[in-house]
């Protein structure tokens, strides 16, 4: 349940600038998670709710922006989307490839009140 | 803060300490979770979507990775081995493998010659640091309370306990647990992973991320093949599938069978 620790780092974050832009709360925040970070979705909306108790988040509305993955085939330099880390290059079959994207763990922009 | 309920407890519910120190000076820490337990059985079933027009609004663009703290305190423990010569090895598995054992092993046949410091990882009891201690190694255990894993700042604290010599190794046993280690890095010089022959061949599809982060990986429990139905090559295959950079070690920390190459290969990274 390491998606608790995120939550947690999430609120560090919003609490910091919010506090830095001497507003009061959050009214919404919104999150960049790429799909091959090893997230759960379900569990981090499981542990928002007691993340955020009492924190700038309480009453905020959470946008996720999912973001798919994609890789750099090693040997043939193809670009594909993978869906598992394991993933193999469609034109060669090669597994060895530099992930592009799809590892995004950001808070990319807060609307604060 | 409770790993799971997110109830404050003293120093975050994570405490580090010397198992030789605090020989003479147990005590029980049972805090009352009753008070928090109602978090999760909040039903927060009504709409947060209600419009704040009467209120002034400013975007702010954050930008912020959310495991940025991990990162720059992992950066400081990598500063600081880094500059002291020191390999810092981050062992992780699923709870059973035989961390502990290969660590018993490894600095029970080569501390005459290699100069090694251990950070012990679990969410509870000094077991593991007991254990190393009886080598007369230094060690640290960290308990992380209800948390999963180890975080850098965890191991920053625990460095600062230690007086690891330079030129030496470090080994870093992190929580049993092979899902949320692999996102907190810990400044390691190389992470490990264990996987015993009792664990099935796809476990590293099954569990991909462990095995993607990890350089090594000890295939341990292999004096146990002959009553196992696996495919060592089969298991091999999968892990190579999910990182094709992986290098193996096949041993046993029970009969000592192929430690000989794990102990070559800490001695050439062990650079004097």
């Amino acid at each position: 349940m390491h998606e608790l620790s995120i939550a947690f780092g999430i609120v560090k974050i919003a609490e910091a600038e919010t506090a830095k832009a001497k507003a009061k709360e959050v009214a919404l925040i919104e999150l960049e998670i790429g799909t091959l970070t090893g997230i759960e979705f379900e569990s981090l909306d499981y542990v928002w709710p007691s993340a955020v108790k009492d924190t700038v988040l309480e009453n905020a509305v959470k946008r996720i922006n999912i973001i798919t993955g994609k890789a750099k085939c090693a040997d043939c330099d193809a670009i594909f989307e993978i869906e598992k880390i394991y993933d193999s290059c469609p034109i060669c079959d090669s597994y060895l490839k530099g992930i592009i994207q799809g590892k995004e763990l950001r808070v990319k922009a807060l609307e604060v009140i | 803060m409770c790993g799971t309920c997110g109830c404050g407890s003293e120093e975050n519910g994570i405490t580090i300490q010397n198992p030789v120190e605090v020989k003479a000076h147990i005590h029980d820490h049972t805090h009352a979770h009753d008070d928090h337990h109602h978090h999760h059985g909040e039903g927060h079933s009504h709409s947060h979507e209600h419009t704040h027009d009467h209120h002034h609004k400013t975007v702010l663009k954050v930008e912020q990775d959310i495991l940025q703290h991990n990162e720059v305190m992992a950066a400081r423990n990598r500063g600081y081995f880094d500059a002291k010569n020191i390999l810092a090895l981050n062992l992780v598995s699923s709870p059973g493998s035989g961390k502990t054992a290969i660590l018993e092993c490894t600095l029970t046949d080569l501390k005459d010659e290699i100069s090694f410091s251990v950070i012990e990882g679990d969410q509870q009891t000094l077991n593991d640091a007991d254990r190393i201690a009886a080598i007369k190694i230094p060690v640290i255990q960290i308990n992380t309370g209800k948390g999963c894993h180890l975080e850098s700042d965890m191991v920053y604290e625990a460095v600062k306990k230690l007086d690891i010599r330079d030129n030496s190794v470090l080994m870093i046993e992190n929580v049993g647990n092979l899902v949320c280690p692999s996102m907190f890095n810990l400044g390691e010089s190389k992470r490990v992973v264990i996987i015993s022959t009792t664990e099935g061949v796809d476990k590293p599809i099954k569990y991909p991320d462990m095995f993607h982060t990890s350089d090594i990986c000890i295939i341990n429990k292999i004096d146990l093949l002959p009553y196992l139905n696996i495919d060592i090559e089969q298991l091999k295959k999968y892990a190579l599938k999910v990182n094709p950079k992986l290098q193996f070690f096949e041993v046993s920390a029970t009969t000592g069978e192929g430690m000989d190459a794990w102990y070559k290969w800490l001695r050439e990274n062990n650079k004097l």
